[in-house]
C-alpha cells in the first residue's frame, strides 16, 4: 500500500471529508461561544456603566455639585492605583471639575455611547486603551461622564480568540490523526482481503481470508467471501470429477472394445476384406482414446498446479526441435517454415508440455496454411518474459471467434472440414496458464499471429 | 525373455500375461507388492513390468528398493494415473520407460521388448548392421549395399534406433520419446513423413525394403526373409 494509494482511498476521502465537516462545526460553535461571550461582557459592562451613572444622579439629585464631587473622588482613589472605571464632571462650560480623565474625548456619540481611545501619555504603558463611556446631563448643565477603560475586555477578547483558534486546530489535527488511522486499520483489513483475491486469481483456489474472532462486519465480509469460494471450489471439483469420471468410464469401456477388435484382426489373420473394416474400426477406437487422453490432460493442467516437471531449458533448442519436427509436413505443402531466434534463450519451463504447446501451434499453422504459405516461428526475449509467435499467412481468424478457439472442441466453420478434435489451442492455453503466461491471437495480415507470453522467473 | 510381472488387477495382469506367452515369452506373476519385490530380488528376470498402484506396497517403492540393492533390471512401469507429472517422478525413481493404462497390447510389447534387449552401458555396439544395410555410428557413415547414404542428423538417430531394435516393432511413442526425446502427443501424421523421408533414402533404389509399417502399432526394420 503506497502513499498515493492510500490518499487516494475512499476511507482516507471519507475521513477527511469528515474531519472537515467537523471542523466547520467546530468553528460554528466556538464563533458562538465567543460571541455570546463578547457580548455578555459587554453587556455587564454598559449595564455597570448605566447603573453607576444612576447612582451618581441620585447623589447629584440630593447632595448637588458638592456631594457628587466626593463621591466621584472617593470612587477614583478607591480604585487606585490602577482602574479600570472613568470618571468625569465638567461645569456647563464644559470645564472639567473632578474625574480621571482630563477632557471630554472628540468623538460623537452613537446612541449615547462614546467609544474613544484613553490619552495614555501620562502612563507607562505603551497600549492603546480603548474606552468606552455616557455622557449624563445633570439638571443645571452640569455634565457627567462615566465610563470603563476597556482594554482588559478587548484582552480577555483576544485571548478567548486565541484559545478558541487552538481549539479548532487541535480539533483538526486530532480529526485528521484519528481518520488517518481509522483508515490505515481499514485498508489494513481490505488489502488482505485484497491480497488473497489476487492470489485466489493467480490460481491458489486452496488460500482463504483470514477471519477474526470478533465477528465485525470485516469478519461478516470474509466469512462470507470464504463459504462461496468454498462453493466454488465444490462445484469446480464437482465439473472436473465429473469429466473426468466420464472420460475415465468411457475409456475403460472404449479400451475393451479396442481390445476385442485388436483380437478380431489377430483372429482374422490374412483373410482379406474384413481386415480393412477392422483397421479402420481399430483406427477410430484410437482416435477416441486420444480425445479423451486430451480432454483428461487439460483437465489436469487446469485443475492444479503441477510444477514438479518444470526445469531451467533453452527456449531456442525447444524451438529449433518442434520445427525440425514439423518441417518435412510443411515441404510436404510446400510451405516454407522458419524459426528465428534472435538469441539464445533460456526459460524455467516443463519441456515435453512447453514442446506439446508449440506442436500444436505448427501442427495447426501447417494444417490451415494453403500450399505454397509460410509460417514462421519466433522468439524474443524481454526483460521479465519471453515471447514465442507462430505466424502464417493462412486464412486466419474472424476477430469475434478469437476468444472461442480457445474452447474445448470449439472449430470454426472453415476449420470442420480438416481433420483434429477441436483441442488443440485448449491444451495450448492450459499449458501456457500452467507457466502463468498468456495467449492471445494476433492479425498477419493476412493470416494469424498465435503470440504466447511467458514470464521469465526462474522461482515459481 | 524371462518377464516378471507385478499387477494387482486380475484382468489386466490376465490380459498381459495371455499376451506375452502368446509373443513366446515367459512371464511370473505376483499379484502384490512385498511377493513381488522378493522375486524380483531373488530370481533371475530379463524385465520387470510393475504396476505403479499396488496395495500394501506401491510401485515405486519397489522400484527405489530394487535399485537401492543396484539391481540392474530394465523396470517398466504402467499407471493409471496416465499424468505427465507421474511419469516424471516414476522414472525419478528409477524406473526405464513408463506406460500409461490403457495402453494397446503392442505399445507394451515393443516396449518391453525393446527394455529387455537394451545392452548395458558401455558395451554399446557402434557398428549396426541390418541385411546389407550398414551403420558406422562413430563416424557417422550409412551405407547400403556399398553405396553411401547421406542422412540429416535427425534421420540417422532415428534409423539408429531402428537398428538398434531391428526385428521389433517401434511405435511411433516410442520414436518420439527415444529420437527426439519429447514425450507428448503428435496431434497428426508428423513422424511418418520423417520415416517416410528415411524410407526414400535407405529403401527406394534397392529390391528388398528393410522398413515396414506394422499396422496399428508402428514399424519395424528386419532383415528381408
Amino acid at each position: 500500500m503506497n502513499r498515493s494509494n492510500f490518499l487516494a482511498s475512499s476511507t482516507f476521502r471519507l475521513a477527511l471529508l469528515y474531519v472537515i465537516l467537523f471542523t466547520v462545526s467546530v468553528l460554528l460553535i466556538f464563533s458562538f461561544i465567543y460571541w455570546s461571550s463578547v457580548r455578555y461582557m459587554a453587556t455587564q459592562s454598559d449595564s455597570a456603566i448605566q447603573t453607576e451613572i444612576q447612582t451618581l444622579a441620585e447623589r447629584y439629585e440630593n447632595r448637588g455639585v458638592p456631594g457628587l464631587r466626593r463621591l466621584i473622588l472617593d470612587r477614583i482613589t478607591r480604585q487606585q492605583p490602577t482602574g479600570s472605571s472613568l470618571y468625569l464632571l465638567s461645569d456647563p462650560l464644559g470645564r472639567p471639575i473632578v474625574g480621571n480623565i482630563s477632557r471630554w474625548p472628540q468623538v460623537t456619540a452613537e446612541d449615547g455611547w462614546l467609544n474613544f481611545n484613553l490619552d495614555t501619555s501620562d502612563r507607562d504603558d505603551p497600549d492603546l486603551h480603548p474606552a468606552r463611556a455616557r455622557r449624563f446631563q445633570l439638571s443645571g448643565g452640569f455634565q457627567l461622564l462615566v465610563g470603563q477603560d476597556i482594554h482588559e475586555l478587548k484582552l480577555a477578547q483576544r485571548r478567548i480568540i486565541t484559545a478558541l483558534s487552538w481549539g479548532v486546530i487541535l480539533t483538526l489535527f486530532l480529526g485528521l490523526a484519528g481518520g488517518f488511522f481509522i483508515s490505515r486499520t481499514m485498508l489494513t483489513r481490505l488489502e488482505i482481503i485484497n491480497e488473497t483475491s489476487q492470489r485466489i486469481i493467480a490460481g491458489d483456489m486452496k488460500q482463504r481470508i483470514p477471519v477474526s474472532p470478533r465477528q465485525d462486519e470485516f469478519d461478516r465480509l470474509s466469512g462470507n467471501l470464504n463459504r462461496m469460494l468454498d462453493q466454488i471450489q465444490e462445484l469446480m471439483d464437482g465439473i472436473r470429477q465429473v469429466s473426468d469420471n466420464i472420460a475415465h468410464d468411457l475409456k475403460t469401456p472404449l479400451f475393451r472394445l479396442r481390445q476385442k477388435l485388436e483380437a478380431m484382426n489377430v483372429e482374422a489373420g490374412s483373410s482379406a476384406g474384413h481386415t480393412q473394416v477392422l483397421q479402420d474400426a481399430l483406427a477410430e477406437a484410437d482416435r477416441l482414446l486420444n480425445l479423451f487422453n486430451a480432454l483428461l490432460r487439460i483437465a489436469r493442467l487446469e485443475s492444479e498446479s503441477s510444477k514438479t516437471a518444470m526445469t531451467m531449458l533453452s527456449l531456442s533448442e525447444l524451438a529449433d526441435d518442434v520445427a525440425e519436427l514439423y518441417e518435412p509436413l510443411a515441404e510436404e505443402k510446400q510451405q516454407s517454415l522458419s524459426v528465428e531466434t534472435p538469441q539464445s534463450i533460456s526459460l524455467f519451463a516443463d519441456r515435453d508440455m512447453l514442446f506439446q504447446a508449440l506442436a500444436n501451434l505448427l501442427d495447426n499453422a501447417v494444417k490451415y496454411t494453403p500450399k505454397g504459405g509460410s509460417i514462421r516461428l519466433s522468439l524474443s526475449s524481454q526483460e521479465h518474459s519471453v515471447i514465442i509467435r507462430v505466424c502464417d499467412n493462412g486464412p486466419g481468424v474472424a476477430v469475434d471467434q478469437r476468444e472461442k478457439v480457445f474452447h474445448r472442441f470449439y472449430r470454426t466453420d472453415t476449420s470442420r472440414s480438416t481433420p483434429g478434435n477441436g483441442l488443440g489451442l485448449s491444451l495450448v492455453k492450459a499449458v501456457v496458464r500452467l507457466h502463468d503466461g498468456r495467449v492471445s491471437l494476433l492479425d498477419n495480415d493476412p493470416g494469424l499471429c498465435v503470440e504466447l507470453n511467458l514470464p521469465n522467473t526462474p522461482e515459481r | 525373455m524371462r518377464i516378471l510381472l507385478i499387477e494387482d488387477d486380475p484382468e489386466a495382469s490376465r490380459y498381459i500375461t495371455r499376451g506375452l506367452r502368446e509373443a513366446g515369452h515367459v512371464v511370473t506373476l505376483a499379484d502384490n507388492g512385498p511377493d513381488g519385490l522378493s522375486m524380483a530380488s531373488d530370481e533371475e528376470h530379463d524385465v520387470l513390468i510393475v504396476d505403479r498402484m499396488l496395495p500394501s506396497m506401491d510401485g515405486l517403492s519397489i522400484i527405489e528398493a530394487l535399485r537401492r540393492q543396484n539391481s540392474p533390471l530394465p523396470i517398466l512401469i504402467l499407471s493409471a494415473l496416465g499424468d505427465l507429472e507421474d511419469r516424471v517422478l516414476g522414472l525419478r525413481a528409477g524406473g526405464d520407460d513408463y506406460l500409461p493404462k490403457p495402453f494397446a497390447f503392442e505399445e507394451l510389447l515393443a516396449r518391453v521388448e525393446a527394455l529387455g534387449r537394451r545392452p548395458g552401458p558401455g558395451s554399446l555396439t557402434t557398428e549396426l548392421a541390418v541385411a546389407d544395410l550398414e551403420m558406422d555410428v562413430l563416424a557417422r557413415k550409412v551405407q547400403r549395399a556399398n553405396q553411401s547414404i547421406t542422412l540429416q542428423p535427425r534421420e540417422f538417430r532415428l534409423l539408429e534406433y531402428l537398428m538398434r531394435h531391428s526385428g521389433q516393432v517401434v511405435t511411433r511413442t516410442m520414436l518420439l520419446e527415444n529420437v527426439w526425446d519429447y514425450h507428448f502427443d503428435p496431434q497428426t501424421n508428423v513422424l511418418d513423413v520423417h520415416v517416410s523421408r528415411l524410407r526414400a533414402k535407405i529403401d527406394r533404389d534397392f529390391d528388398k525394403p528393410l522398413l515396414h509399417t506394422v499396422r496399428g502399432a508402428g514399424y519395424m526394420l528386419r532383415e528381408p526373409e
